[in-house]
Parts: C-alpha cells; structure tokens; sequence
C-alpha cells in the first residue's frame, strides 16, 4: 500500500495575518482576558521551591556504595499554589468531551460519567498491588472475571485476554495469538491481509510479528470485496485484520463470505474492534465468524481518553484461539468464580499460552470505569447507545449530504459517516482548512485525511453522547462553512483559526529541527559562542 | 437511560429526517440472520447508587495497601501522592480530550508533554524522551526493537536482575519477530558475568539498576564492553524515585533508558495503567518508538508544541513504523509530570532519601531476625531476604496476620525452585517506625 501522503505535517501558508478577529487590544501581557500565556516550569520554576513537605529521616548509614548521585539534576519545581495555577491554566488551553461534540472519527468521544472515576478510586481497587497475596484481592479478581464475562455475552466468544494495554496492545496480543496457533499446527504463514481503509495500527502490528502485508483494496463502494480476499489467499496467508463497521462507517456486507474464505484457506479472521460502538446488542462479532478482536475500552465503554491514553485493549478469542492466550488470564469456574492465571505452570495441561505481553495484569482502572459503564447501561442501555450513535451519525449524513459530499452515499452510515473534499472543488479551500474554520466556530475538529480511500476526508462520529439540539448546531455551523467555502471566503479559512490558543503551527519547522527537550537559552548562547 | 439524551420523539424525528422506518433499516448491510432479535443475557440498566453498591462490595473484599503495614514493591511501589495531583488529572479538559492531533486547542496537553519530556530526560541524563510508553516492560520491548533497527543485528543479552515480567515481555515479543535473546539465570545475588555473554553479534544489552532484586549496579564496564562491540547499552529501572539518590544511567554510558514511571503521581491500582518512560540520544530520535511532541511557533509567531516526526508512526508510515503504538499513558504522563513539579529537585532529593533511610532501617530490623539474610550490598528502597522458609507460605502467613511482607521470588520465578526461600521487599515513605516493628514481629511469629 502507498504511504500515506495525506494529512502531512503542514506549514502555516501565507495568507492574510489578522482580520478584524484578531484587531483585539495588545496587552501588557499578552494575556486576552481568561486566556493566559503559561511558560514553561523550567521558566518559572527553581531548584530550590517544592510543593511538597518530605519528613527529614535524620543520619543513617547510606547502602548507596558508590552510586550515590554525584551532579545536580536540573529539575525546576514549584510550591503548590504555583503548581495548581499553572497546570490550570494550561488545562484551558485543551478543548474536551466536557465542553462540546468532539466528532472525531473511529475515535468514540462519547460521555465519561464521572462514577466510574469515583469507583476506580476505591482504595480496594485503587490501592492494591499487583503483586500482594491473591488472598487478599479475591474482589479484584472477581472484577476482572465479571468484566470478561460481559464482553463474552457481548461478542460471543469463548474466551478473553484481559492484559492488553490499549487497543494496537490488543492487535498484537490477538495476532500473537494466532502465531502460536499455526505454530501449533506445525505449519508457517507469512502473509497477512490488510484493506486499505484500515488503522495503521494493523499494518504495523502485523509488522511487527514479523508478517508481511498485502493489502487488500477497497470497492468502490467502500467495503471489501470477498473476491478480492479471495484472490490473495493462499497456503501462506495467516490472517486478514479487517475492520467493521469499516473506518467508512459502513458495515462490511460480506463478512461471512469473507469468513468463510479465510477459514477455507486455513487462515483466521482478526477483528478490529475500534468501531465496536456501532454494534453493540445488534449482532455479536462471534457470530460473524471472528477469531480474535480487540475491544478498545476507552472508545466503546467510555473510559477517559485522557489526552492520549492510558487506554485498554482486552482481546476476545475464539475456542480455537483460547488455548494460546497470554498470561495472565481469567479462568471461569463453574461456580462463576474466577481463577486468576498468573503462569504457563499454573496454566495447565489445557492451554498453551504464547507468553507474557506486559508486567501485572492489565489496565485494572480502566476495567472498572468499563465495567461501571456497562452495568450503569444494562443489556438495554448499551444497545440503545449504539442505535442511537448510529442513528445520529446517519442524522448528521442526511442534514449535510445536500452541501457537503458523502463518500458511500447510497448505504446506511454506522456510527459515523465519511465525507470527502469533492464539495471544496475548485474551491480553493482544503479539507485542512474547513477543519481548522470548525475550531473557531467551538468545534473541535473530524478526523481528517483518514481513511486513505477517499480524497481530503472528513469522518465524522457524534456518538450517543449528543442531544438533538446539539446535533443540529453542529449541522447548521457545518452548512454554514460549507456555504461559506462556496461563496468564495477562501482567505477566512485559509487564515483560520484566529480564536483559538495558537493559530496555525509550523508543523514542518517542529520536524526539520526537531526540539524535543527545554534547554536553557542562556546554555545555547554559551555553546554557540564556542563554535 | 442517564447517558443519553436522545428522546424518543427526537428519535422519530431523526429517523424521519434520515428517510427509514426504524432504526433497524439503518442496519441493514448486517446479515439478517446474525443479528441479535433480543437483548444480551445481561443485566438491565441500573441506577447510580446500584451501581456503586455492587462494586464497593466488590472492592471491600481486597485488602488495600494503605489500610496495613505495607512491604510489596518489585515493580509498583506504594508512594504519597499528593492531593493536588489527582484534582488536576481530573480537570475535564485533562481528562477528556484526545491525543492532540489538533495543536490550536490542544496546547495544554502538548506543553504538559513538552514538561514531561523535559523532566523525563534530566532524570535520566538522556538527551531525548518521548511523551511516554504503556509502562516499564513494553517499553523495554520497544527498546530492543529499537536497538536492533539501529545495530541492524537481532540479539539482545538481557541481565538476571531485570523484572522476571520484562523479561517475559522481551522474550515474547523477541520470539514473536523471530530474534534472538539471550536471557541470564535470574540474579538475585548481583554478581551474574554478564560482560562474558557480549559478544559481536549482540544487538543490546539489557541492565536494570535498581536490580529486580534490588542491587545498585554500575552501568560503566557494561556500556564499555557493548560499545566496544557494537552494541547498545538498555538501561531499565522500575523505580524511578532512585533517580533522586543514584547515578543516572545517561552519565553511565546508556544509548536508551527505559523505566516505569508509576512512582509518581499514579496510585497502584493493581498494576494499571501505568506510565512508561523511554528516553535515548539525540542522534536515535528517528528511531524511537511512540508520540513525541516538539516546540514551534503559530502563524504569529508565538511559541506552540505540536506531535512531531509522526513519519516514524503507524498512521503515516504503516507497516514500515518505527512501533505499533497509538494511544500511550497521556494521563498518567500529566500525573507524573505534576508530582515532579511538585517536588522539584529539593523535594524529589528529600523523598529518595527518605525512602532510601526506611529501606536501610527495615534491612538492619529484618537481618536482625533470626535465621534471615539480606543479601545486598547496595540498594535503594527495595532489597532481598533469604528466609529459613518457604517465601510464599511466610507471606500469606504475614498476610493472615495483617502485614503485607513483600513479594516471594517464586511468584515471578515459578521454576526456579532454588528461589523459593527468597523474598523481594521494598520501604518507601509511607512506612513508618510502627510499620517496620509489626513486620518485625509478625515474621518473627511465622518463622
């Protein structure tokens, strides 16, 4: 598959600086009202100041040998005063599900309830190490079994690694998966199946185990075609990684043909579980013929996205796949208790796990708020969300689909819906542009340049999380824009945004010299005297 | 349904606008006779005060940390996270935004990466570090890989003092991707020859300093031996408040220092999510695995930070990245990087010597005890005991008494029977001189 060349690090263009927006007042500090310009800690911090009071042990006898640090460390801090203020004011500078439609794509920025965060604070789940006597965190383990069982029902799979660590964890841990097992068979395969709507994620992990990918296009119509997969599979062929609903926002009408396929040729079939949210009580990947899928908890059970992570990618398995999951799992007693499974030792003759993916044993915190989520929603809670998702991306599709170009017009969207740029034609304005247009109107903007199977595209995901009335402000901005960009106000977007914490930023600079790291300016001026 | 704010009138509208009869018209490309007709066999929905009634029940059965005298480290280790830390992770802009691919109204998180680099690597004495990993062993697997893009070789010696947990991550993933790895007898000892094991074939070699079985180690006659090869030198720790008393490994000849970071800021939460730490040389930075954010200007000239070099990443380069990874430990990062500011050099100095002191009083108390023997010579808050019993019956038997007394070797170690009397035991801040003398007592009544 081509690299992608859409959506790469861009340069602000030249363009008309200001606008009548940005004539505000200069001020003395460069403040703009509740706006605040926050530097750095390693400009306002010192050595000495610490917002933490550490008891004094007194004298004791150091066991440090001769590894005792020798220079100072260069660490600024702060008094707490400080710390909350300038951690605060830098919060400001984000925008958040908290304060408005996030409709970022194949990225489920749905509602985080806020009872999920209290429970993952209980100290019995909070404050218990990983490591302390399973007799003393039967509960813990009681969660984590109790969580496995829920995604089970959901997907009807046989069996479920709870360890991964986020969603790309998840892809390698169920592709592992699938090694072990044609090593079992005593056989080799090195290729494994990638459509070219997929996330990276899939390509580079299957990289990254050492497959090699053939990609697999899209139909025109956005899905992929069973003779197309057909048509590459062979003795050598591992896997195929597709996702569905698709990163189009359209559900993949031929997965079982698919499935059926790929399990002719001796090959599994791995789920990418990212857009689980659409299907959630409708149909159960299981039942589609799936070996192995991911399920971001972070995307479909609302735990907190937190700015990029931590999420949590637990894998469920078919009964052909089970066997090889990793340690540590969850084995199910009959008595609905669980056993925790910690080695290949304690693993028995009954499975053949392929190994360890991670110390401990998962994102505890996250299975929590996934599981707090889940029972707050029931078996009808969390089928009406994924209707309503869906139906709310289709709502979005329907209002706009007069002034902006839906990609696969003539199927139902999912839970999101992908728009290309064929509406800017000649337009002068990008799919760029009309994105950084949505900050300045308070929108954070859709995915862009993603998928690659369209041009300049635009994907668009609500989720369940929108009321109608914020669901139309949305539309009516996004028909404003659209008309705005054909009536000829090239240069308001072109400059845009102007009301944002920053205005464009010079992408390509950051990455032609690189400055990963604070230095000290007056240490830069002394080394470039010495040249 | 307290989530969702659609009603039903709004429903009928919308499907009325989208031009179907019902919703399930918008799921026909589903095969029909795999849909669901019914609802999961689940519970129904349930009220706020239901919820929380199952799951504290749930939760009051587990002993938490805070509620006994405290001794379980090996990897996690329980430590005083101030308040201020768990109020700002959870301002609603921190907590529910996304990876910043979006820099205008983005630039709380990216600075806060921008810090956290920053920190990261004066810690370590690195020149780079990335805006974090899943945690210490994931990231010391993407470490080797990293070592064996750039050596172009495919073997990694990996030290007996290295967490049994990372060195199951390394040799999975090194099977995996059909490398090599040579993993050393676990060392409780701190005495293993690992320089005789380097040799010209080897990619890296991978130390951890604190040991897993908490010894000190110096990294100079290692990092000299591999480079003398060829090879790089992976510095590992999984105590990262040691940086406050010990030599970095960056001054020590490290080319990448990977560690967890869970110290600070992040509460045990019995075992995740934590935040890794992963740190190189300037010269590697097109090598590294993971997010990183770099400094810029705006359109107005005005300093920003924006993700950078995202050509080594999945979303661009596809099956030719640098990793895998997308979402990272971003909270947990913000987490870290408030406590360290907090602390500052002053405090973060104290606190190691603090946990460094309860460590070496807890030490003379335990050797004291008849029939146990500490076998360092140097350590930091974390040590090892050899015990005149079996380790795992002493700490259940420690646990039924209300102390929790570290952690027996043979969990990690299931087949090294000739570990079974070891115990892997760690003091930090939160202990106190009460603490030490029940532990004391206890191990006294169960030997």
């Amino acid at each position: 598959m081509a690299m992608n060349t859409q959506g790469r690090p861009t340069a602000p263009t030249a363009g008309p600086a200001g606008g009548p927006e940005t004539a505000a007042p200069k001020t003395f500090t460069g403040n703009r009202g509740l706006d605040v310009e926050e530097k750095l800690i390693f400009e306002t911090g010192r050595l000495e100041a610490t917002g933490v009071d550490v008891e004094d042990p007194g004298e004791f006898q150091s066991r440090l040998g001769a590894h005792a640090r020798k220079a100072p460390i260069g660490l600024p801090g702060l008094t707490e005063p400080e710390t909350m203020r300038h951690y605060v004011r830098l919060s400001r500078q984000n925008y958040a599900i908290d304060l408005g439609l996030y409709p970022l794509g194949s990225c489920t920025m749905k509602h985080n309830p806020r009872l999920n965060e209290k429970l993952a604070r209980l100290p019995g789940f909070g404050d218990v190490h990983p490591l302390q006597p399973l007799s003393t965190v039967p509960g813990a383990v009681d969660l984590i079994a109790e969580l496995g069982r829920w995604l089970l029902e959901l997907t009807g799979m046989a069996s479920v690694a709870m360890s991964p660590k986020a969603g790309a964890h998840g892809e390698y841990c169920g592709m592992a998966a699938i090694k072990a097992a044609i090593a079992a068979r005593g056989e080799t395969r090195s290729i494994v199946l990638v459509p070219e709507s997929a996330h990276g994620t899939n390509p580079a992990t299957a990289a990254a185990l050492g497959f090699k990918v053939v990609p697999v296009p899209a139909r025109e119509a956005g899905t992929v075609d069973p003779e197309a997969v057909k048509a590459r599979l062979s003795s050598d062929v591992a896997a195929i990684m597709l996702t569905n609903p698709n990163t189009c926002g359209l559900f993949e009408r031929d997965v079982v043909a698919i499935a059926d396929a790929v399990h002719e040729a001796g090959a599994y079939f791995y789920a990418d579980g990212a857009n689980f949210n659409a299907i959630v009580g409708k149909v159960r990947p299981g039942d589609l013929g799936v070996d192995a899928m991911h399920i971001n908890l972070h995307k479909t059970f609302s735990t907190p996205h937190g700015g990029g992570g931590p999420g949590a990618g637990p894998v469920v398995l078919s009964e052909k796949l089970a066997p090889f999951a990793p340690v540590p799992f969850v084995r199910f007693n009959p008595d609905g208790s669980g056993e925790f499974v910690e080695t290949r030792k304690q693993a028995g003759d009954t499975a053949t796990p392929f190994g360890r993916i991670t110390a401990f044993h998962g994102q505890m915190g996250m299975f929590v708020r996934a599981l707090t989520h889940m029972m707050s929603h029931g078996a009808d809670g969390l089928r009406q969300a994924s209707e309503d998702a869906v139906l709310s991306a289709n709502y979005v599709k329907a209002r706009l689909s007069d002034v902006m170009t839906v990609a696969f017009e003539d199927r139902p969207a999912m839970h999101e819906v992908l728009f290309d740029d064929r509406f800017l034609d000649g337009t002068g304005v990008t799919t760029l542009d009309f994105a950084k247009a949505m900050i300045d109107e308070g929108y954070h903007p859709m995915t862009m340049y993603f998928p690659l199977v369209v041009h300049g595209a635009m994907l668009i995901e609500p989720t369940e999380s929108e009321s109608k009335a914020s669901l139309d402000q949305f539309i009516g901005t996004l028909r404003h824009l659209a008309g705005k960009a054909k009536a000829g106000a090239v240069d308001d977007f072109k400059s845009a945004p102007r009301l944002a914490p920053r205005r464009r930023l010079d992408e390509t600079r950051a990455a032609r010299q690189p400055k990963l790291v604070w230095s000290d300016p007056a240490d830069e001026g002394r080394a470039e005297a010495a040249e | 349904m307290r989530y969702l704010p659609l009603t039903d009138a709004d429903r009928a509208e919308m499907l009325g606008a989208v031009g179907v009869g019902s919703i399930d018209d918008l799921f026909a490309d589903v095969p029909a006779d795999k849909r669901l007709t019914g609802l999961p066999a689940l519970p129904l929905h349930q009220s706020e005060i239901a919820v929380e009634r199952k799951l504290a029940a749930l939760a009051a059965r587990n002993v938490p940390a805070g509620s006994v005298p405290f001794f379980v480290g090996a990897g996690a280790y329980r430590h005083h996270v101030p308040a201020t830390v768990d109020h700002l992770i959870q301002r609603s802009e921190f907590l529910t935004s996304y990876t910043p691919y979006q820099p205008e109204v983005s630039q709380g998180t990216l600075q806060v990466l921008f810090e956290f680099q920053s920190q990261v690597s004066r810690l370590t004495a690195m020149e780079v570090a990335n805006a974090s990993m899943y945690d210490g062993s994931t990231g010391a697997a993407e470490a080797v890989a990293m070592a064996h893009r750039i050596t172009r070789r495919n073997k990694a010696v990996v030290s007996g003092g290295v967490h049994p947990h990372y060195r199951g991550v390394m040799r999975t993933v090194s099977r995996m991707a059909e490398d090599r790895i040579d993993t050393l007898d676990p060392d409780p000892t701190g005495t293993e020859d690992l320089l005789a094991r380097i040799d010209g074939e080897t990619s890296c070699v991978v130390v951890q300093s604190p040991s897993f079985y908490g010894h000190l180690i110096d990294l100079k006659p290692i990092a000299e031996k591999a480079h003398a090869v060829g090879a790089l030198l992976i510095a590992v720790f999984t105590e990262v408040v040691s940086l406050g008393a010990v030599e970095p490994p960056g001054t020590q000849g490290a080319d990448i220092v990977v560690g967890e970071g869970q110290s600070l800021g992040n509460p045990l939460t019995f075992g995740g999510p934590y935040v890794g730490l992963f740190a190189t040389r300037e010269k590697f930075i097109r090598q590294m695995p993971g997010r990183l954010c770099g400094e810029t200007v705006d359109a107005d000239g005005k300093r920003g930070f924006v993700l950078t070099l995202s050509t080594r990443e999945q979303h661009i380069r596809r099956d030719k990245a640098t990793s895998n990874i997308c979402t990272n430990s971003g909270l947990c990062a913000l987490a870290f990087t408030i406590h360290m500011t907090l602390l500052g050099e002053t405090g973060l100095t104290r606190l190691a010597r603090l946990n460094h002191a309860n460590a070496v009083k807890l030490a003379d108390a335990l050797k004291a005890v008849p029939g146990v023997t500490v076998l360092n010579d140097t350590f930091f808050n974390e040590f090892t005991v050899r015990l005149p019993a079996n380790a795992a019956e002493v700490v259940e038997k420690l646990a039924r008494k209300g102390v929790l007394g570290g952690v027996p070797a043979s969990r990690l170690e299931p087949k090294r029977t000739d570990l079974d009397d070891l115990l892997v035991v760690a003091s930090t801040e939160v202990n106190t001189d009460e603490d030490r003398a029940a532990f004391v007592t206890a191990l006294k009544e169960v030997l």
